[in-house]
């Protein structure tokens, strides 16, 4: 600590171990300070307050003390064991519980106050060094004091004593609806650090919970509503780590299923990323799920295929129709296989179930089929927030998910679900029915895929006995064509080739022949050539021989007649030559 | 099931009466429901009763253990029913009441 420059503190706080709470409030609750859990029956107080204590209990060996206004202590005990804190197990100086409960019985005549409650509850801290204090249902105590003044009093009584005995506190209190809050809240809320309001609300047939920090002094805190939901280990809090989304971004390809699907998307899927499937019943959704998940379990990643209304062994039985065995995968354990019922059940409840799934097989690769089965339970407002969470859970543990999504309308224009996952979706596949020609082919388009350079063609998906394949299609005319019409086209295609080759073979034929003959034509002439050439220098030999020969004969005879020679013997020679 | 006293009489108890009054030493509250209790003792309770005063400051973990939560708290613990009442006891008609006894008078 410098002298000249006093260093912001931060706020001392204890960890509730709370998972997502203790992240909405940058580290959990004020300590030594007052916490104002506020919310309607049923919403998850004591739940809340129970938990903090079992946790710093167990996790940080910082012993509690539980006062219960509004239920008995064999009550609270009875509820706690329903989660997996083994409530029992803790002895009463790791977690004590005072019975606070009033009976109905209780008389009231005239004014009383909390100074002997106190004093016990000293008594009791000093005794087994209790750190935290919760005061469960402080208005059944309030309630019982008829006097708005004396509320305000014994308020001013618990803050002092809870400031004087350094004690974190949770105080609990009802509320019947946000609209008619009696007037000591306004004063219990003033005198806390911390207020968090717990809701329960009704959307459809589903109710929902959610939790909000609606004041914290001295931190920052995530202020929005978020909602909640009650597991095996008590309260969770859907905050997914940090509000800000900080998931790491892997480079690593996988294979989306085979190799032309693969080659589409740029050499196949990023490791944690999340790939939608959307296409209308039929259209093959589960199949390339099916794929994705082989292809996983080949590479030897631990899988988990989570399926809606439809039991894993149906599935396994008609992906093995299209030769994808998941059996062999399923019996070594690599791959775990969950079908669950959609009616009645929400979509946190899916949440929770697959969330604890993905813990428990520690899971790699996972495809959920259909996720738009998590919106039939009803409130499809909270099926969206819950559908997101789980991707950015998945992505934040790095798990490569495959979702498939059943769309009502044909065509990738715009947003193809309900719960809106095509945004957070990091690839969207779409698959359709091209109907031509009395037939329905599937036809597959890569409608986004982040940060990969991928095919913006449309690919028949042709499914055989030896798995899904993909097919280039034609476009003729502006049509593509699919099926029967495809393949009549590309014999057509073939025959035309064909008769192309034969064509330009017979033409390549005819031009050889014809540069041949030429060839030889001009061979033919130049032995001509070469011959008069021949004929003619012999032709002029002979000339000179003879010219030489009558030259000499000439000199001869001059010299014997002694005649003129120059003339007549270059007239000669002349006429020798033009001859 | 003990046999119900006072309903139709003017009940005064023939018994000795047990009672246990928590305070707080010192605490306003709980000077006042001394002072009230012993005049309703006086008034009502004049064949025989036994009154023990603990101060929860002195006795904590005894006024836990016997149940105690706010202080003043009146505990009739015979003749049965037993009665629990809080507060100052500055509503004589309730503690009354509670107590089993009728009031005098009107």
């Amino acid at each position: 600590m410098s002298i000249s420059r006093t260093s912001p503190q931060p706020l001392a706080k204890l960890r509730t171990g709370i998972e997502g709470f203790d992240y909405l409030s940058h580290g959990g609750l004020p300590q030594y300070r007052t916490s104002l859990l506020l919310g309607g029956p049923g919403a998850g107080k004591t739940v809340f307050a129970l938990q903090c204590l079992v946790n710093a209990a167990r996790e940080r060996r910082t012993p509690g003390i539980f006062v219960a206004f509004e239920e008995s202590a064999s009550q609270i005990i009875a509820n706690g064991n329903t989660f997996d804190w083994g409530l029992t197990g803790l002895t009463s100086r790791q977690l004590f519980i005072m019975d606070a409960h009033l009976s109905p019985s209780l008389i009231k005549a005239g004014d009383f106050d909390l100074v002997g409650m106190l004093a016990m509850l000293a008594a009791k801290k000093q005794e087994i060094g209790a750190q935290w204090i919760v005061f469960d249902g402080i208005d059944v105590l309030l309630t019982l004091l008829q006097d708005p003044s004396a509320e305000m009093r014994e308020l001013y009584r618990l803050r002092d004593w809870l400031v004087d005995n350094a004690l974190t506190a949770i105080v609990t209190a009802k509320t019947q609806s946000s609209a008619s809050e009696t007037p000591h809240y306004g004063f219990l809320q003033f005198m806390v650090d911390c207020v968090v309001r717990l809701e329960r609300h009704q959307e459809d047939r589903i109710s929902v919970q959610t939790l909000q920090i609606t004041k914290y002094r001295g931190s920052g805190f995530a202020s929005a509503e978020f909602p909640v939901s009650f597991g095996p280990s008590g309260i969770e809090v859907g905050a997914t780590k940090a509000p800000d989304i900080g998931h790491k971004a892997p480079t690593q390809r996988l294979s989306a299923g085979f190799d032309r699907l693969d080659a589409m998307l740029g050499g196949g899927v990023f490791r944690g990323s999340s790939t939608l499937i959307t296409g209308v019943p039929g259209t093959s959704k589960t199949t390339l799920a099916g794929k994705f998940i082989e292809a996983a379990c080949q590479r030897g990643e631990r899988s988990l295929f989570v399926s809606f209304d439809e039991s894993a062994g149906q599935i396994m039985r008609n992906l093995s129709s299209v030769g994808i065995a998941l059996k062999p995968h399923l019996k070594s354990g690599l791959l775990r296989m969950h079908s669950a019922r959609t009616e009645g059940i929400s979509a946190e409840e899916h949440l929770l179930r697959i969330s604890a799934l993905i813990r428990d097989h520690r899971t790699q690769c996972m495809v959920i089929d259909p996720l738009t089965a998590i919106a039939k339970g009803g409130a499809l407002g909270a099926a969206r927030t819950v559908a997101n969470r789980l991707i950015y859970r998945v992505k934040d543990e790095e798990i490569t998910l495959m979702v498939t999504a059943l769309s009502e309308t044909d065509g990738p224009g715009g947003e193809a679900t309900d719960l809106q996952i095509s945004t957070v979706a990091d690839t969207w596949i779409h698959l359709s029915y091209l109907v031509r020609g009395g037939e329905r082919n599937r036809a597959l388009t890569i409608v986004k895929s982040r940060g990969t350079s991928h095919s913006n063609q449309v690919r028949e998906l042709i499914l055989s006995d030896a798995g899904p394949s993909l097919s280039d299609v034609y476009t003729a005319g502006g049509e593509v064509l699919m099926g029967t019409l495809r393949w009549e086209k590309e014999a057509e295609v073939k025959a035309l080739q064909l008769r192309h080759r034969a064509e330009s073979d017979h033409r390549r034929r005819e031009l050889q022949f014809a540069e041949a003959n030429t060839t030889a034509q001009i061979k033919a002439l130049q032995l001509d050539l070469e011959r008069q050439r021949a004929a003619l220098a012999l032709h002029s030999g002979e000339d000179t021989i003879h010219t030489a020969s009558s030259n000499l004969r000439e000199r001869e005879l001059r010299k014997r007649r002694g005649a003129d020679p120059s003339r007549t013997s270059a007239r000669k020679l002349t006429n020798g030559v033009t001859k | 099931m003990s046999p119900r006293k006072g309903k139709a009489t003017p009940a005064q108890y023939s018994t000795v009466v047990v009672l246990r009054l928590y305070v707080v030493g010192g605490a306003p509250n709980s000077i006042q429901a001394i002072a009230n209790l012993e005049a309703i003792c006086a008034e009502y309770l004049v064949d025989g009763h036994r009154l023990e005063v603990v101060d929860v400051l002195d006795n904590p973990r005894r006024a836990m253990a016997e149940g105690v939560l706010v202080t003043p708290s009146l505990a009739k613990l015979s003749p049965l029913p037993a009665a629990q009442v809080v507060g100052n006891l500055s509503d004589k008609k309730r503690v009354l009441l509670a107590l089993g006894l009728k009031p005098h008078g009107k």
